[in-house]
C-alpha cells in the first residue's frame, strides 16, 4: 500500500552513510512487510538495494547470506549433495505463507529482523547453527548466535539502527542429517509449529530447534539420542506453557500438543 | 523517472512511499486491481523485468528503469496469451475482479509450478468462483458451449465480458480517469465499543496540509435511517445517523475528513481531538437482555424497535400444533445448542464510491452496491434532494455476497460532494471492510428433536438468538428467515421457535449469502443426525422419511398468509444424487496410517427464492437498427452471472444468439425501476421481468410484420435475424425501419413482481478424512445436487455452486474473525482471516435436478445464496462420522478439533 507518511528514501552506496540515526528510519530491504501495513511512525526508508552485497557465498567452511538475499535467490540456490542439511532451504522457503512472488523481493533479513515467530528464516539460520553479524550505526560490527537473536514475538537484539549484514552457516552444520516437521491450520499457510532436528553423522547428538510453536526458537541439545521420556522431561524444562504462542493460527494447547508429538517423530526417524 | 509500462514508455516520479500498484493506475493502467493492499490477494499482480510481483509491496522508486507488464500488456500483436485464451475458454472467472492478478501469476508459472497448483496460486484469491473454473483453465477444459440461434437457454454461453475480463478492460468502480479537482475522503473510526462524544477539535487537522473539510456529526443532516437496501424501509429499523455523536462499536465512523490526496485526508484523521466519555459496553446478546446491560438505543419512537430497554430489536414467537405433545409422544429427544459465528463478505473489490457535481447541476454516485435505486431514495431522503437531481448506478461490481445490500459508501462522498461542489472518492481498505462493514450474524441455536423409533418427527423446537451488533440492519429480516427454510423443510405437526434479533457493541451483521439461513441449518441438520443416531436410522433415511414432498404445505413456526409456492419439487433427486455419489468411492482415496479416520455427512437446505418482504423490477427490451435487440433492466452485476442469464432470456425468446443481445444495467438514470439485487432475486424478478418485456416485444413484432405484409399473425415467427411470414423472409433490420416509417416503436416494458415465490433445494454430501492425533481435516470427495429448476447456463451455475460450497469451507473449517475484550477485530487482515486459497479448495461434483419452475422465467429459480447452508452442517456430521464427537461451534479449525479428540478444550 503507499505508505503516505515516508517523506524521503535514502539510497547509500554503503552503510557507514547512515550515522546518524533518527527515530522515523527505517532500513528498506525487500519491503514486503513494510508496505504490507501502515508505518505511521515512519518518514524515512533507508534503501539496502543499493549497497549491492554479494547475495551468496559458499565456500568450504560454510555458506555466507547477504541479508539482502532474496528468498528467491536463497531457494534457487544448491548446496553441494554432501552437505545434507542443505535441503533445509528449500523446506524452509516453502514453509512461509508467502507465495514465491513475494519471494522475489523479500529478503532472508528482512524476515529475520521481523522476528515473527513463524519466520522460517529464523528456524533455518537456527537449526543450521548459524551466527549473525550486525553492524551498529556506531562501533565495531559485532556477532550473535542466530539461537540468541530472537528474544520476543516481534523483539530481537538489534540495538537502534543496527543493521543485519550477513548470515554465516558452518559447513559442520550442513553435513548433518536432519528431520522436519510442520503443521498449519489451513493448506499451506502460516506455520503454527516448526520443528527441525539436525544430527552429526555417524553418532553425533540431536540438535532439536523449535519455533513458530513458540513466541521465539528454543534449542535442546542432546549428546546423543535421548529417550522418550528424556525429550519429553527436555521440552518441559525448556518451555513454559507462557511461552507457546496464542494467536489466531493456532491455540497454545495445539502448538503444545503438536510440539511434543512432532519431536518425538523427529527424535525416532533421527535415532533410527 | 523513466520506466517502461507494457513497451511504453514514461516519465513520471511517484511519491517516496509510493507502491507501484498506485503508480501504475495513476498512469491510466487500470488493469492493476487492489484487493487487500497487503501482500495477501494477489489480484495486483504485475511483472517488473518479467519476474511476477504484487505491485502494492513493490516501492513505485525501485520501478526506475525497469520494464513493467500489466494484464493489458499480456497480449501480443492483438493475439490473446495462451493463459489469457485458457481463462476464456473454461470462462475462470466471476465477476472478476481477481482475474487479472489470477492471469498475471497463472501466464508466469513453468511447469513444474503448473503441476503444483495449491503452492503456485497461494498468493491469490478469488472469493467468486471456489477455484472451480480456474482449475479448468490449466486443464484445457472448454466450458463454453456454441452460441446459435434459439438454442440459448441451457447453453453454456460465454459472460459477455469475457474478453474485457481477460484483457484487464473490464471497469470497476474506480476505473476511471481521475476528475478535476477530485478529493479522497477518509474517516476516523471509534476505537472504542461504546461511547458517548464530547468534543471533537478539529483545528489541527484542518490545518494539515491538503486537508478540504472535515465532517462530524453536527455537521451532517440528523435523520434516523437504516442502511440496509430494502425496497420496504420499515423492515428494518431507523437507528442509525450518518455520523452520530454516540459511538457503539469499535469502528464506527465518527469524523469524515476530505483532502486533495489520501494521505492527507489519513494526516487529518490522525490530528483530529475527540474527547470521549467512555460508555458500559456489552457483547454477548444473552447478556444485552439482561437486566441492568448497558442500553444501546433510547428508542423515543422514531426508530421502531421492539424493545429498546432490552437491547431487543425484534422477537418472533410462533408455534403450529403442540410441541409438547410432540415431545410426549417421541421415542427420542435431542437437543443442543450450536453456535455458528461472523463471517466477512470479503467482496475482492471493496465497498467505494464516487460522488460529483456534473455540468447539468445533477449531482452523480458511481458506486459497487447491491441495490442503487434504493440508495438512491435513501440519499435523497437524508440530504432532500430531488429525485431528479440525483442519478446513481454501478459499472461492474467486484463481487459482493449480500455485503453490498448496505448503503456504506455513498452517503460521506455525496455529503463532501454537496459541501465543497467537488468531486469525492471513498475508497474502503480492506481492514475497513473487517472493522467498519458488516458480517454474516453470528447466531446461536438451542434445538430440540423428538422422533418416534421409525423416525417420523414429533417435535421441532428451537431457541435462536442473532447478535444484530450495533445496529439493526438486516436484524429482523435475517431471523425471520432463519426461522422460516431451515424449519420447514420438515414436516412436523409440532414446530415452536422463539426468535431475538438483539443489539451488542460490536459492529453490525448483515445480508450474507443464505440470509440467516445458514446459521440455523447447521443447527437443524446436526441435530438431525444425531437424533437419527439414537435411533438407530441412517441419516439419509432420516431425512427421506421427514422431508416435505411436492404436495406437502411448506410450514415453519411463523403463522400468516404466505405466497409461498413450490413452483417445482427436485429435493429428492437432489437427496438420491448425493447418496449415490457418495457411495460410488469417488474422490481421494483415506491417507494412509491408523491416526486417519475417516466419515461421510450430508445435509439439506431449502431456500424462498425471493424475500417476502416487496421486490419488484422492469425491463424495456428494444429491437436494434441492426436488427439485434437491446434491454435496460435496473439489477446489478456482481459477479453472479445475472446479465448473461438475461441476455440469454431475450436470446430464446427471440430465436437469436446472445451476442445479438445487448444491454445497460443498474442505473436510475437509464434503466428502469429494481429494488437490488439480493436475496437470490436476480432469475426470478428482473430476469422475469426481461422474458416478460422480451414476450410483449416478439408479439408486437410478429403483429406488424403480419399487418405490414398482410400475413395472418398465426403464421408468423421469428427465425434468426428475421421474420417469417407465411414464406416470406423479412430481415429484422427491415422491420425496424418499415416500423420507423410508420411510426411504431419496436420496444416494450414490462414490469415484475416478486410474488408468488418457489422454493429452491438443495443436498450436499462430503466425505473427509480427520487426523485423530493433529485434528488436521481433509475433504476427500464432495457433492453438491441442486434444483435450481431449468438450468439457464450450467457453466454459470456450476460456478456459483462451487464458490458457495468452497465460501460454506471457509466458514466450516477456517474463518474466524477474533475479537479482543475491548471488542476490537484483532484479525482484520487477509493474512490472519483465512479465506480459502486454491489449496483450500476441493474438487466439488456437482449434479442438477431435473425440474421446470411455474414461477421463474423460462423454467429456472435461484441458486447462488442457497449453495452455502449444507457445507458446515454436512462436514460436522461427517466428523462426527469419523470420531464419534459432536462439534457444535464453527469452525471446525484444528486446534478445536484436536482439543476436543484429546478431552480437553483449549481456554
Ligand atoms: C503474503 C505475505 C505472507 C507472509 N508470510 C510470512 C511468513 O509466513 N512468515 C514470516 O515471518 N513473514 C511473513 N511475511 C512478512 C514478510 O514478508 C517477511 O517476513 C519477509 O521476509 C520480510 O522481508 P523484506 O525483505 O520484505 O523486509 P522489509 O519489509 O523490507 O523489512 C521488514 C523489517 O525489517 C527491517 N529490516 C529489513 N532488513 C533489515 C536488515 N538487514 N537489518 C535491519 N533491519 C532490517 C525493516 O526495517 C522492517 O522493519 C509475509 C508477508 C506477506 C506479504
Ligand atoms: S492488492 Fe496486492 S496483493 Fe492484494
Ligand atoms: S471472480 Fe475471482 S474474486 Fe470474483
Amino acid at each position: 500500500m503507499n505508505l503516505n507518511t515516508i517523506r524521503e528514501i535514502k539510497r547509500p552506496r554503503s552503510s557507514d552513510e547512515i550515522r546518524h540515526w533518527q527515530d522515523g528510519y527505517a532500513w528498506l530491504a525487500g519491503g514486503t512487510w513494510l508496505f504490507s501495513e501502515p508505518q505511521i511512525h515512519t518518514h524515512t526508508l533507508i534503501d539496502l538495494e543499493t549497497l549491492g552485497w554479494r547475495a551468496i557465498a559458499s565456500g568450504p567452511g560454510g555458506i555466507e547470506f547477504a541479508a539482502t538475499c532474496k528468498i528467491a535467490e536463497l531457494y534457487a540456490f544448491h548446496p553441494p549433495a554432501e552437505w545434507k542439511a542443505g535441503q533445509l532451504i528449500g523446506e524452509c522457503c516453502r514453509a512461509f505463507l508467502s507465495s514465491f512472488k513475494i519471494w522475489n523481493e523479500a529478503t532472508i533479513g528482512g524476515n529475520i529482523v521481523m522476528s515473527l515467530p513463524a519466520g522460517p528464516m529464523i528456524s533455518l539460520t537456527v537449526a543450521l547453527e548459524g551466527t549473525y553479524t550486525l553492524l551498529p550505526r556506531d562501533g565495531e560490527a559485532r556477532e550473535v548466535r542466530a539461537a540468541d537473536f530472537v528474544t520476543g514475538n516481534h523483539a530481537n537484539v538489534l540495538e537502534r539502527g543496527e543493521l543485519l549484514r550477513s548470515i554465516h552457516i558452518p559447513g559442520t552444520a550442513l553435513a548433518k542429517s536432519f528431520a522436519f516437521r510442520r503443521s498449519e491450520l489451513t493448506h499451506l499457510g502460516r506455520s503454527s509449529v516448526l520443528l527441525i532436528g539436525t544430527r552429526g553423522e555417524p553418532v553425533g547428538g540431536l540438535l532439536l530447534t523449535i519455533t513458530a510453536a513458540t513466541v521465539k526458537p528454543i534449542q535442546l541439545t542432546f549428546d546423543g539420542i535421548p529417550t522418550a521420556a528424556q525429550l519429553c522431561n527436555a521440552i518441559d524444562a525448556a518451555i513454559p506453557e507462557s511461552i507457546y504462542l496464542d494467536d489466531v493460527h493456532g491455540s497454545p494447547a495445539h502448538r503444545r500438543h503438536l510440539t511434543y508429538h512432532y519431536a518425538e517423530q523427529i527424535r525416532q526417524e533421527l535415532g533410527a | 523517472m523513466n520506466l517502461q509500462v507494457n513497451g511504453k514508455s514514461f516519465a513520471a516520479t511517484p511519491a517516496p512511499g509510493e507502491c507501484l500498484r498506485v503508480f501504475l493506475r495513476d498512469l491510466g493502467w487500470f488493469g492493476v486491481k487492489k484487493g487487500c493492499d497487503a501482500g495477501d490477494c494477489g489480484a495486483c499482480t504485475v511483472w517488473v523485468n518479467e519476474k511476477p510481483v504484487h505491485s502494492c509491496l513493490y516501492p513505485a522508486f525501485r520501478a526506475e528503469g525497469k520494464e513493467i507488464t500489466t494484464i493489458e500488456g499480456l497480449a501480443k500483436g492483438g493475439e490473446l496469451h495462451p493463459m489469457q485464451r485458457a481463462f476464456l475458454d473454461a470462462q475462470s472467472f466471476q465477476c472478476g475482479y481477481c482475474t487479472a492478478g489470477m492471469i498475471m501469476t497463472a501466464a508466469s508459472l513453468s511447469d513444474e509450478q503448473k503441476n503444483d497448483l495449491p503452492r503456485a496460486l497461494k498468493g491469490n484469491l478469488c472469493r467468486c468462483t471456489g477455484y472451480g473454473s480456474i482449475r479448468d483453465a490449466f486443464a484445457g477444459v472448454k466450458n463454453v458451449a456454441p452460441d446459435v440461434a434459439g438454442g440459448s437457454r441451457g447453453a453454456s454461453v460465454p459472460n459477455p465480458f469475457a474478453e474485457a475480463i481477460v484483457t484487464g478492460r473490464a471497469r470497476y468502480t474506480s476505473d476511471i480517469p481521475p476528475m478535476d479537482g477530485l478529493l479522497h475522503l477518509k474517516v476516523l473510526r471509534s476505537p472504542h465499543a461504546h461511547a458517548k462524544i464530547l468534543s471533537i477539535d478539529r483545528s489541527e487537522a484542518m490545518a494539515v496540509p491538503g486537508v478540504v473539510e472535515v465532517f462530524t456529526w453536527e455537521d451532517v443532516p440528523r435523520r434516523l435511517y437504516s442502511t440496509a437496501i430494502h425496497e420496504d424501509n420499515r423492515v428494518d429499523p431507523d437507528d442509525t445517523y450518518l455520523l452520530d455523536n454516540v459511538a457503539r462499536f469499535v469502528g464506527q465512523r465518527i469524523v469524515a475528513v476530505v483532502a486533495d490526496t489520501e494521505g492527507a485526508a489519513e494526516e487529518g484523521c490522525r490530528r483530529l481531538k475527540v474527547e470521549y466519555e467512555i460508555l458500559p459496553a456489552v457483547f454477548d446478546p444473552e447478556e444485552a437482555m439482561e437486566p441492568g446491560a448497558p442500553v444501546l438505543h433510547d428508542d423515543d419512537g422514531d426508530s421502531h424497535i421492539l424493545h429498546p430497554e432490552k437491547n431487543v430489536f425484534l422477537e418472533l414467537h410462533g408455534e403450529v400444533g403442540s410441541v409438547a405433545d410432540g415431545f410426549a409422544e417421541a421415542d427420542a429427544i435431542y437437543e443442543d445448542t450450536y453456535n455458528a459465528p461472523r463471517q466477512q463478505h470479503v467482496h475482492l473489490e471493496t465497498m467505494q464510491s464516487i460522488a460529483w457535481r456534473a455540468e447539468d447541476g445533477r449531482l452523480h454516485v458511481r458506486t459497487s452496491v447491491q441495490g442503487p435505486f434504493i440508495v438512491k431514495g435513501k440519499l435523497c431522503y437524508l440530504f432532500g434532494i430531488m429525485p431528479a437531481d440525483l442519478h446513481v448506478f454501478t459499472e461492474r461490481v467486484g463481487g459482493g455476497f449480500g455485503g453490498k445490500q448496505d448503503m456504506m459508501s455513498e452517503d460521506l462522498p455525496l455529503l463532501a460532494t454537496i459541501k465543497t461542489g467537488r468531486p469525492v472518492k471513498w475508497e474502503f481498505t480492506r481492514e475497513e471492510q473487517f472493522t467498519g462493514a458488516t458480517t454474516r450474524h453470528p447466531m446461536k441455536t438451542h434445538v430440540k428433536l423428538g422422533a418416534k423409533k421409525d423416525g417420523t418427527l414429533t417435535a421441532m423446537q428451537f431457541r435462536l438468538v442473532s447478535n444484530t451488533g450495533a445496529y439493526g440492519n438486516h436484524g429482523g429480516e435475517t431471523l425471520a428467515n432463519g426461522m422460516s427454510g431451515p424449519w420447514a423443510i420438515y414436516k412436523c405437526p409440532n414446530k415452536k421457535g422463539d426468535g431475538y434479533a438483539v443489539y451488542t457493541n460490536l459492529q453490525c451483521g448483515g445480508g450474507f449469502r443464505g440470509y440467516g439461513t445458514g446459521q440455523p441449518t447447521f443447527a437443524v441438520e446436526s441435530a438431525l443426525d444425531e437424533l437419527a443416531a439414537l435411533l438407530n436410522v441412517d441419516p439419509i433415511e432420516m431425512r427421506r422419511k421427514n422431508m416435505i414432498g411436492p404436495d406437502d404445505k411448506m410450514e415453519s413456526v411463523l403463522e400468516g398468509a404466505s405466497d409461498l409456492t413450490m413452483g417445482s419439487y427436485g429435493l429428492d433427486q437432489c437427496v438420491d444424487a448425493v447418496e449415490k455419489a457418495l457411495a460410488s468411492g469417488r474422490g481421494l482415496p483415506k491417507p494412509e496410517g491408523v491416526d486417519w479416520l475417516e466419515g461421510s455427512g450430508v445435509a439439506l437446505s431449502m431456500l424462498d427464492c425471493v424475500p417476502p418482504t416487496e421486490q419488484r423490477s422492469g425491463s424495456e427490451v428494444a429491437l436494434r437498427p441492426d436488427g439485434g435487440y437491446h434491454f435496460t433492466v435496473g439489477s446489478v452485476e456482481i459477479g453472479n452471472g445475472l446479465v448473461t442469464a438475461q441476455q440469454q432470456v431475450v436470446a430464446q425468446v427471440m430465436g437469436c444468439p446472445s451476442a445479438r443481445v445487448t444491454f445497460l444495467n443498474a442505473d436510475t438514470d437509464e434503466t428502469p425501476y429494481d429494488s437490488g439485487t439480493f436475496a437470490s432475486v436476480g432469475m426470478m424478478v428482473p430476469t422475469k421481468a426481461v422474458e416478460n418485456a422480451s414476450v410483449a416485444l416478439r408479439e408486437k413484432m410478429l403483429a406488424f410484420a403480419a399487418r405490414t405484409t398482410g400475413t395472418k399473425p398465426e403464421e408468423c415467427r421469428l427465425d434468426d435475424g428475421a421474420v417469417m411470414c407465411g414464406d416470406q423472409r423479412m430481415p429484422l433490420a427491415e422491420l425496424h425501419s418499415a416500423a420507423k416509417r410508420e411510426g411504431e416503436e419496436l420496444l416494450c416494458f414490462r414490469k415484475a413482481y416478486g410474488s408468488p415465490r418457489t422454493v429452491a433445494f438443495m443436498a450436499y454430501g462430503v466425505r473427509l478424512a480427520v487426523h485423530r492425533v493433529t485434528g488436521e481435516i481433509r475433504i476427500l470427495f464432495n457433492v453438491e445436487a441442486v434444483d435450481t429448476g431449468v438450468v439457464m447456463n450450467p457453466n454459470q451455475v456450476r460456478g456459483q455452486v462451487i464458490g458457495g460450497v468452497v465460501q460454506g469451507i471457509g466458514w466450516a473449517l477456517q474463518e474466524k474473525m477474533v475479537y479482543n475484550a475491548a471488542g476490537a477485530v484483532v484479525n482484520p487482515t487477509l493474512r490472519n482471516y483465512r479465506i480459502p486459497a486454491f489449496a483450500d479448495a476441493p474438487v466439488t461434483e456437482v449434479f442438477f435436478a431435473d425440474t421446470y419452475d411455474d414461477i421463474g422465467p423460462l423454467g429456472a429459480k435461484s441458486i447462488a445464496e442457497n449453495t452455502i447452508n449444507p457445507v458446515a452442517p454436512a462436514i460436522g456430521n461427517a466428523l462426527k462420522a469419523a470420531t464419534g464427537v459432536r462439534f457444535t461451534t464453527l469452525p471446525f479449525s484444528e486446534d478445536r478439533i484436536f482439543a476436543k479428540l484429546q478431552g480437553f478444550e483449549p481456554a
